[in-house]
């Protein structure tokens, strides 16, 4: 019999309706591939019991006739959603122990569709990362292997976790949230799809906040359509976030397969800098040529404020979250250090909580905001993002979607050293003026380089147009006849 | 009446600023559906978001927003359609997001006017500089345990508009009036309930003092939340002696925030507050800018009731009041109500003559608002038709009205089961007259003389012979056409 | 753009996060590195431009004011380090 964790989200929603196996063996398949794979540190909190249960409720709701959207299908949740009774950390030391008394709105509704929580996937603390190695609790091992390197790689990150879980058959699929690459990075580095959706579409309430303006929750999967299908169940309206669009949800497994005829697809210049990697470049040009087969129209395009971008995240980004992790204070929920006075006890509950990363940005967020600074700083921020979100309301004139490289090189090796965080920075080159526009964006597999690892192209389009976003991913998706994950036997 | 304060050096004059927070009233939070409601157990109104924990989101309140938009009109200040909520980020135990969601350079209201009514019955225009929305914090609790703070956060989160005056007040006196003023104003547009003592409507005063002359503003301080308008107006004048006293053996006035010791009448630095303030405002990216259009405004507009000055106005067109008559009544809207339903159809000074003396001085006396007076408007009134036709006389009608006052009962009522109907009968009074005259010759040669203010020793007579029920006016009547023949 | 100590030590104050003496000249500068990575944005001209504070352009929503939470102490105090009596507790303030 073919290992259950080898289907997809679409098939194994088939196969369970036709009763060929049942949620409970789907679930206890993935618990043993966990268990297996546990070297990947991929989950904080694994939750098997959950699991189990939920997947028997499942199989009751089935034998009912009563499933729904994703009935039985054993998902990952990334450890920045709160989930009621289970322990949530955003990978911190500060929220060691924490246990919500509340469920993410997200995660609620992944639970109401029927799916099956696995456990608590790993990430970047508080979701600050590009390579996952930031958790309190052990940096993620990506389960892809170069051919040159004897080192484990990275996943990339924040949702480095998610990533590895879903490349190495862990889960089905898995919760990511994208900041500025978050979701795409770490999908394109472990071969997989990630999709970010418009800014509002998915509701916050119940997710660690590293940086408000910025965040979007998203799935990770193997293939395009378990990405629509699990977006479906994600997003929609929520009362309780204020950011949340009221708006209809589109069935975005409807558009795919639609192609891309007709679309007229941008590639747009200041994506391609001088010294781009070779191999992502062609990869590139193999995707514009993939788009042109489908009968596709290529424009060149300009998005003139490209190069502000990083720097304009790096300003927005660590000013919110230095607001946004204020909370972690040790009065409320958390870990606490005693101290003498209210503000020993703050200055060294935040000292031992927070990791060096966390730290730095908060200490760079409390800076642009302060006397004297804001103005250089964050203001200025705030206007360059009002014109990097200007230049795709402009290209969107011309086009229906953008073509690009997902990251700028493959997977780094585990122990590469990156002493120079703005080094590691560079990293979400090409997926932060998405973030920062608040605009959609995938990114699919697309091929591996000569070292055997996957590069991801990223698609991008204008505010609440998901469904052009899924139609473009589907062609590459089957021009790109991925996967190349390792099928476990 | 220029309040100087005289130094060793020369004449001060102080500057004063009020930042009244006022508690909006509203069913739910600001930014949560936890009960806004003051006096519950520790915790017992809080929510997940009131708490900080991590992933809450706020979602604003529209009665807020309303609330707010009508206190603006109610100040005759600028609406403005468009504002946003920003974060002022600082630490303490009570403050659980380490942050409060206020408004900074784009607040709800922006300048209006508040117009004090001086004792002498003159006005004095105050500057209001603006009005915002601002969640409250929660509260700590220092005496109730030797070595531990204890935070309630069941205030975390309740809606508050913080009403900043420009520094116009020049006295401790201007700061109480405006504080009564502003009181007033919010309690008819039903807003806030201006409650100091339970903190529902509290105040930070900015001091400063000058040398009478000068324009230019010197270093202030800023004294928190004080919490009673006496208690606000003798923080003031304790302050401002500070300065001068500083000033004048030639020290310097930091500017730092400071705590009102009401047992001590003393000033002193907040601890607590010490560290330098950088607050790093910045837009909240939880919430969007709050928007609203024309006819919302209007909407609010066209409910709003008459206001304190409009009905003094009014008051002094329309019955005659003085300035300062007219003043007491409209300073609380229940009484301006009362009194305008004793005064329908009637003598309206003598109307007020009696809802000012004789009932606020029982309603004083036991406490109670005039809502739960023991004597209705209704009553009062039918007391005050029986002295107009002629049944009782005053000192008939103030023993009715005492006992209307313990028994609850209505004027007739009490007229009747006493027998305190005045009398009217010529009768009757004749025949009392006749007695007193025959009794007291050498008066009545005395009056005859020409010693007329006898009249009144006669009525006295009369009155008392007829326990005080002959009508005042008809005894003399008759009385002068006895003794005159 | 560079950073000394005493910068760091208010920026640290401020955030309330304690940085060991030792420690402030390494943070000084790698946060000097990012900041004067970060001031290539002076070159941008954004003369005119209205700054971009949000995710989105939608609507501010308004809530219905009804009381719908609150009244869960219990859980509001599950995870406090130190409560009592229904309260958090911290160390003692001085006002």
């Amino acid at each position: 019999m073919t290992n259950l964790t080898s289907f997809t989200i679409a098939d194994a929603r088939d196969k369970l309706a036709k009763k060929e196996f049942t949620a409970l063996e789907l679930t206890n398949a993935h618990i043993a591939a966990m268990e297996k794979a546990k070297a990947l540190n991929a989950f904080i909190t694994p939750t098997p019991d959950i699991a189990r249960a939920r997947a028997k409720e499942s199989d009751a709701r089935l034998q009912a006739g009563k499933a729904g959207a994703l009935e039985g299908i054993p998902l990952g949740i990334k450890d920045l959603f709160c989930t009621e009774g289970v322990q949530t950390t955003a990978a911190s030391h500060i929220l060691e122990g924490f246990v919500p008394q509340y469920e993410s709105t997200v995660s609620q509704k992944l639970r109401d569709a029927g799916s099956v929580m696995l456990g608590k996937l790993n990430l970047d603390e508080f979701a600050m990362g590009s390579s996952n190695q930031t958790s309190y609790f052990g940096p993620v091992k990506s389960p892809w292997k170069a051919k040159s390197l004897a080192d484990d790689l990275v996943p990339g990150g924040s949702s480095g976790g998610s990533a590895a879980a879903v490349s190495g058959y862990l889960a089905m699929g898995a919760t990511g949230t994208d900041t500025g690459g978050s979701i795409r990075q770490p999908a394109a580095f472990c071969g997989i799809v990630g999709v970010k959706p418009t800014y509002g579409r998915c509701s916050r309430w119940g997710v660690v906040a590293f940086a408000s303006s910025l965040d979007q929750a998203g799935p990770m999967t193997r293939t395009v359509r378990d990405a629509a299908i699990m977006l479906k169940v994600m997003c929609g309206h929520d009362a309780k976030d204020s950011t949340s669009a009221l708006l209809p949800v589109p069935d975005f497994e409807a558009a795919l397969g639609k192609g891309v005829k007709g679309l007229r697809i941008g590639i747009p210049k200041e994506y391609r800098p001088d010294g781009l990697n070779g191999e992502v470049a062609a990869l590139w040009d193999k995707g514009i040529q993939w788009m042109k087969d489908a009968g596709a129209t290529i424009v060149d395009i300009s998005l003139p404020h490209t190069s502000s971008a990083l720097p304009t995240y790096y300003i927005v980004a660590p000013a919110e979250a230095s607001s946004n992790l204020a909370r972690y204070d040790g009065v409320r929920y958390g870990q606490r250090v005693e101290g003498k006075s209210l503000d020993e006890m703050y200055g060294k509950t935040r000292a031992a909580g927070f990791g060096t990363e966390v730290k730095r940005r908060i200490l760079i967020g409390t800076y642009v905001l302060s006397a004297g600074y804001y103005d250089a700083y964050y203001l200025k921020a705030q206007k360059v993002r009002a014109l990097i979100a200007k230049d795709f309301t402009d290209a969107f004139e011309k086009v229906d979607a953008i073509l690009t490289p997902t990251a700028p090189t493959a997977a780094f090796g585990l122990n590469d050293k990156q002493d120079d965080p703005v080094a590691m920075y560079l990293n979400d080159v090409f997926t932060v003026p998405a973030s920062l526009a608040g605009i959609p964006g995938a990114s699919v597999p697309a091929g591996l380089n000569s070292d055997g690892l996957p590069l991801g192209l990223q698609v991008l389009t204008k505010r609440w147009d998901e469904e052009t976003l899924f139609r473009v991913c589907q062609v590459i998706e089957d021009a790109a006849q991925f996967p190349f994950l390792k099928v476990p036997a | 009446m220029s309040y100087i304060i005289k130094g060793e050096t020369g004449d001060w004059e102080v500057v004063i600023g009020l930042e009244v927070h006022a508690q909006v009233i509203s069913k739910s939070k600001l930014f949560s559906g936890a009960s806004a409601e003051f006096g519950a157990s520790p915790n017992e109104h809080v929510s997940f978001i009131d708490a900080g924990m991590p992933g809450m989101l706020p979602v604003i309140n529209e009665r807020c927003v309303e609330q707010a938009v009508r206190t603006g009109l109610g100040l005759k200040a600028k609406i403005n359609q468009r504002s946003v909520f920003a974060r002022k980020n600082y630490f303490y135990a009570d403050m659980p997001q380490g942050y409060q969601i206020s408004q900074y350079d784009q607040p709800i209201v922006g300048e209006g006017t508040l117009i004090l009514d001086m004792p002498d019955g003159a006005t004095r225009a105050i500057g209001i500089e603006r009005l915002h929305l601002e969640q409250d914090a929660g509260k700590s609790v220092h005496d109730l345990s030797p070595t531990k703070t204890m935070i309630d956060l069941n205030r975390s989160g309740v809606p508050l508009m913080e009403i900043v005056s420009k520094p116009d007040l020049r006295s401790p006196e201007e700061a109480g009036l405006y504080l009564k003023k502003l009181r007033s104003i919010l309690r008819y547009l039903g807003t806030c309930d201006g409650n100091m003592e339970e903190g529902s409507m509290r105040c930070d005063a900015n001091v400063s003092v000058r040398p009478v002359g000068s324009t230019d503003l010197r270093t202030r301080c800023e004294i928190k939340n004080v919490n009673s308008v006496r208690f606000v107006m003798m923080a003031i004048e304790h302050e401002a002696m500070r300065h001068v006293d500083v000033y004048e053996s030639g020290g310097k006035i930091d500017q730092e925030t400071r705590l009102y010791d009401s047992n001590k009448n003393e000033t002193r630095t907040m601890r607590s507050k010490e560290m330098a303030h950088d607050y790093r405002y910045f837009p909240d990216p939880d919430l969007l800018p709050l928007e609203f259009d024309d006819a919302f405004v209007a909407k609010i507009k066209s409910t709003l009731p008459e206001l304190p000055d409009d009905k003094k106005a009014r008051f002094i067109s329309a019955y005659g009041l003085s300035a300062y008559d007219a003043g007491v009544l409209v300073a609380e809207q229940d009484n301006a109500l009362y009194f305008e339903e004793v005064a329908n159809g009637r003598d309206a000074k003598l109307a007020n003559n009696w809802v000012t003396s004789n009932l606020f001085g029982v309603l004083n006396a036991r406490n109670v608002p005039i809502t739960e007076s023991p004597v209705s408007a209704k009553n009062l009134g039918r007391l005050l038709d029986l002295i107009a036709d002629n049944t009782l006389s005053t000192r008939l009608a103030k023993e009715a009205f005492e006992i209307m006052v313990e028994t609850g009962k209505d004027a007739d009522t009490v007229v009747t089961e006493r027998g305190m109907k005045q009398i009217t009968d010529t009768g009757a009074i004749d025949a009392a007259i006749d007695q007193i005259i025959a009794a007291n010759a050498d008066k009545v040669e005395q009056y005859r003389a020409g010693k007329v203010q006898l009249i009144g020793w006669f009525t006295g007579q009369v009155m008392k012979a007829t326990q005080g029920q002959a009508a005042p006016a008809l005894c003399q009547e008759l009385l002068k056409k006895k003794l005159e023949v | 753009m560079s950073l000394d100590k005493a910068t760091i030590r208010r920026v640290a104050t401020l955030a309330r996060i304690e940085v060991p003496d030792a420690e402030l000249e390494a943070t000084a500068t790698k946060l000097s590195g990012i900041l004067s990575w970060i001031a290539q944005l002076s070159e941008v001209n954004t003369d005119d431009v209205l700054p971009m504070s949000g995710g989105t352009d939608l609507k501010l929503p308004w809530r219905a004011d009804v009381i719908n939470d609150g009244g869960i102490v219990d859980k509001v105090l599950a995870n406090a380090p130190e409560a009592q009596d229904g309260f958090f507790s911290v160390p003692k303030v001085v006002e």
